[in-house]
């Protein structure tokens, strides 16, 4: 059962605030612009702190438990890094203060631009897009920006392969491209034929491809030095999604494969956390043809303002820049957090994270192979992708594989992701989860595909031991309520 | 090994059971002459020298903190109660990812649903999404949505001057493969009435801010009225701690209102992470972007929430999506709940009177002094326009050098007409003892 709203708890006349009383001459208010009421709850500080506190303990996060959901890197996410974003002196930082007052902020901000072009291979990184959906809105621009400053005005197709993330082809949409989707091959590579094809076609159209490496079924794709370059001879550019650099860190970098600009999420890859839905961030890197329309601004070292020994930061407009891609320069709060965790790994500690990414995917893979079909069987990278299907047990699908492991305590892989793979399960144990661990999600696993056939209403009927059982999605959008309101409220 | 729990034993296990002898077998795939490069990164450091390191360089910033502040200008110094982050650092809260799982993620899924509702109830709207990545990117979303209310049909945009400058940046950068025309801040000294010309049959939606850049309060029924006269959208842009004062966009006949949450129990943070809300009339819910949650019931009846109207969205619409947005700003969205939660109906007034007397107080002593004068051609809310009798740079880097003030925003780099002038700014966090003490000092700067 899920606890009262917030606004049912609220009797008027109670605060959970306090503030100071008015200390100057009042003055006068202009009674025409003044709103009469504002319905807002009330509500004291101790039912506000049970209110939150309850509401949490019906969430699942890693704090909690394993949570392999593919293609969203969700490792441990350290406590130090949550101390270092709230030191007094990052958190009080106007973003308009003048740069000499904020020498420490723009140090870490030009030394993660350093860190991440660095890792990826690039010429130089911005730290502004908020999101990696948003540094795939700052990648394309970028990419358009380019075509057109070469007065090259025709291009408008980007390749997307039919296994990305939805956001490459809205991406494309938003920025006024069309999309062309590239089918995959048997081995879940980028199918090279379709390609070649495609690109004859749209050649002098082309504005680049969109490529996720390794690719939504957690494979490298074999052929990328060749996709780059089939891209690049037709006057394409290449971008990267980053979403699974957490397989690369140290093993490949992006810029060396042939990408022209890429976008890394640090609340993957970079162990910030996920808050339920963001804060994330996700900075832009560009090679050296792309560089100079990267969002405005960046960091730069200022010569003339530093002198022997120390160096100057300021904030500096890229040359071709596509423009803002939001109010001021980014969320420096997870830029805080992706630096502390990077300093204390270093080069060495990066590779370890790919490695034991890598390592545990393949063992899991191990594990859960004969259990339930793997569509593109071979070494995968980060993370896998299985079939939701138990022979003998027709009605059971994905979905109800993913409740029923929240019965066991564990939270479900992403579901019917990537849509090339029939009731797709895709799996990303993380480096941070021991082998214990993987070991008892696979049992999990085997005995779940065991109740498929001997109790499958187990399944269909799960969860049974979370906070609430399945909800009625149908119902949702079909009567929406998106906000309570003081009556009808019994009508469900 | 920070955060990897593998023992040599375990590695060795694994292995055997992958079939490989090592783990770089595991790399084949990538092509050999890039594999394994070597990185140029900064030796590792433990926990104790990593915290001593950034410690170093949070002390080397001079922040609010560490003086008095009367900078605004799209990010605001107002108090944040300590429920706010003591709630917030809960890891049942900050270790989840986006509520995909609703069964287990009921405690995300009800705070964006009382979310939703308490910015409803604030900006007088039917309908809020579960917010964007800031102001200025909820307005450019707000543009997509105006355009597509009309079907593609109107490709025009009028925005105020006084919008704030970089949220005309970022419209314009979102737009610019849209082939959209977007007018009305040509001239950067035009005043806001002048819009309603502007305004024609052409016109996706017409944008202002309100109190806008400059602090003023706009006369929204007069804009309201042009805009409907062409069925052209009002997007009003706001300040969420002046509704707790001041009418809500919706009482003037808004159909889009957005703004900057971060005032909401965000912190300063150097600009971010901050809060884009986003509210609208329930006619262009289908086409409003972002995360909704939704209320429904479970198998057992019990009322639940999920996320709702999902066909709108890049995952399952992909190239047919109106914005390619998937995560929000979850976190924020949860602070500004709890803030909104914690003043309450009475509490947020009590902030906004607060800022709009001590603002009064200040424009009205700075206004006497010898050389200054404060602009008061409308009324304002909590900033104000003061001109000065030397550059603003000069007289920002005296407040700070001698009183260690953090002064206003210099309207000159925005605004040529507008060549020495301050934005000032007063929230609750100023008391009048500081105001005295920035009037001292203006004092003192001109003699």
């Amino acid at each position: 059962m899920t606890p009262p709203l917030i606004f049912e708890l609220s009797r008027s006349g109670r605060c959970a605030a306090t503030l100071p009383e008015l200390d100057v001459p009042p003055a006068e208010l202009p009674v025409e612009l003044l709103r009469d009421d504002l319905p807002l709850p009330e509500v004291s500080e101790l039912d506000l702190v049970r209110h939150y506190t309850r509401l949490s303990q019906l969430n699942y996060g890693i704090d909690i438990g394993y949570y392999p959901l593919g293609s969203c890197t969700m490792k441990y996410n350290p406590k130090i890094n949550e101390e270092m974003a709230r030191l007094p002196g990052f958190v009080h930082l106007h973003p308009y203060q003048e740069e000499e007052t904020v020498q420490g902020a723009l140090y870490l901000i030009y030394s993660l631009q350093t860190f991440l072009a660095e890792i990826g291979g690039f010429a130089g990184v911005s730290l502004q897009p908020a999101a990696g959906a948003h540094g795939e809105l700052t990648g394309v621009l970028m990419m358009r920006a380019y075509h057109l400053q070469q007065g090259d005005t025709g291009r408008n197709v980007i390749l997307v392969p039919d296994s990305a993330h939805g956001t490459n082809p809205a991406t494309t949409s938003m920025s006024g491209m069309t999309v062309v989707e590239i089918p995959s091959d048997g081995r879940g590579n980028v199918d090279m034929a379709a390609l070649q094809a495609a690109c004859q076609e749209h050649g002098p159209r082309l504005v680049g491809m969109m490529l996720t490496n390794p690719n939504t079924l957690g494979l490298f794709d074999e052929n990328v030095a060749a996709i780059s370059e089939l891209v690049h001879r037709h006057g394409g550019l290449m971008y990267g999604d980053g979403a699974n650099m957490n397989a690369l860190l140290g093993i490949a970098r992006p810029g060396d494969l042939g990408f022209d600009v890429l976008h890394y999420n640090l609340h993957k890859t970079f162990g910030t956390p996920h808050g339920g839905g963001g804060p994330g961030s996700g900075p832009v890197g560009a090679s050296a043809r792309l560089v100079d329309f990267l969002p405005r601004p960046i960091v730069a070292v200022d010569e003339a303002r530093s002198s022997d020994g120390e160096m100057f930061f300021a904030w500096r407009d890229p040359p071709q820049s596509i423009g803002r891609v939001k109010a001021f320069y980014g969320h420096f709060g997870v830029m805080v957090r992706a630096y502390t965790y990077i300093r204390m790994l270093g080069a060495p500690g990066l590779r370890r994270v790919a490695e034991h990414a890598v390592l545990n995917a393949n063992y899991l893979l191990s594990q859960v192979r004969g259990v339930y079909p793997i569509p593109y069987d071979r070494v995968c990278m980060h993370e896998f992708v299985c079939e939701g299907q138990v022979a003998d047990a027709p009605d059971v699908r994905a979905l109800d594989i993913s409740k029923r492991l929240i019965d066991y305590g564990f939270h479900p892989p992403t579901n019917y992701f990537p849509l090339i793979v029939h009731e797709a399960l895709m799996i990303e144990p993380t480096e941070t989860e021991s082998k214990e661990t993987l070991d008892a999600f696979a049992a999990a696993l085997r005995q779940i595909a065991e109740e498929a056939r001997s109790d499958p209403d187990l399944l269909l009927q799960a969860p049974r031991q979370a906070p609430l059982r399945r909800l009625d999605e149908v119902r949702a959008a079909k009567e929406l309520r998106l906000r309570w309101e003081e009556q009808g409220q019994e009508l469900l | 090994m920070p955060y990897i729990p593998h023992s040599n034993e375990d590695r060795q296990a694994m292995l055997k059971a992958i079939g490989v002898r090592s783990v770089d077998e595991l790399f084949r795939d990538v092509p050999e002459a890039v594999r394994f490069p070597t990185l140029d990164l900064p030796f590792p450091l433990s926990e104790m020298e990593a915290r001593w390191e950034l410690e170093t360089l949070a002390e080397a910033n001079f922040s609010v903190a560490d003086g008095p502040c009367f900078l605004g200008a799209g990010a605001y110094h107002h108090f944040v109660p300590a429920v706010v982050d003591s709630l917030l650092r809960r890891g049942e809260f900050y270790t989840a990812y986006t509520p995909y799982q609703p069964e287990v993620s009921q405690g995300t899924l009800q705070a964006i649903f009382e979310y939703q509702t308490m910015i409803c109830n604030l900006t007088g709207m039917e309908v809020s999404n579960a917010s964007h990545y800031d102001g200025a990117t909820a307005t450019a979303e707000a543009v997509i949505t105006a355009v597509n209310a009309h079907r593609l049909k109107r490709r025009k945009v009028v925005l105020s001057p006084q919008l704030h400058p970089e949220y005309r940046d970022v419209v314009r950068t979102y737009t610019q493969g849209m082939g959209l025309t977007i007018v009305g801040d040509e001239d950067p000294g035009a005043d806001s009435s002048q819009l309603a010309d502007r305004v024609d049959g052409e016109t996706a939606c017409l944008i202002v801010q309100s109190p806008n850049f400059l602090g003023q309060i706009e006369d929204l029924p007069g804009l309201a009225g042009a805009a409907r006269e062409h069925r052209a959208l009002l997007v009003v842009v706001t300040d969420p701690i002046a509704l707790g004062l001041l009418k809500p966009p919706g009482d003037f006949g808004a159909d889009i209102v957005v703004g900057e949450g971060q005032g909401m129990g965000a912190g300063l943070n150097l600009g971010g992470p901050y809060l884009g809300f986003f509210a609208t009339r329930m006619e262009h819910v289908r086409k409003m972007a972002g995360r909704l949650a939704g209320q429904t019931v479970d198998a057992a009846g019990e009322r639940g929430f999920v996320l709702t109207l999902s066909t709108r969205e890049q995952h399952i619409r992909r190239e047919r999506a109106t914005s390619n947005i998937c995560t929000n700003q979850g976190l924020l969205v949860l602070a500004a709940a709890i803030y909104m939660a914690a003043l309450g109906r009475c509490g947020l007034r009590q902030v906004a009177e607060l800022c709009y007397h001590r603002a009064h107080y200040a424009a009205g002593r700075i206004d006497e002094l010898e050389g200054f004068a404060v602009l008061r051609d409308k009324p304002f809310f909590k900033e104000f326009i003061v001109h000065c009798p030397r550059p603003v740079r000069e007289i920002n880097q005296y407040l700070l050098d001698e009183w260690g003030i953090i002064g206003g925003y210099d309207l000159g780099r925005d605004y040529p007409h507008l060549q020495d002038h301050v934005l000032l700014c007063v929230t609750e966090m100023n008391p009048r003892q500081e105001i005295d003490v920035l009037v001292e000092a203006l004092q003192e700067v001109t003699e």
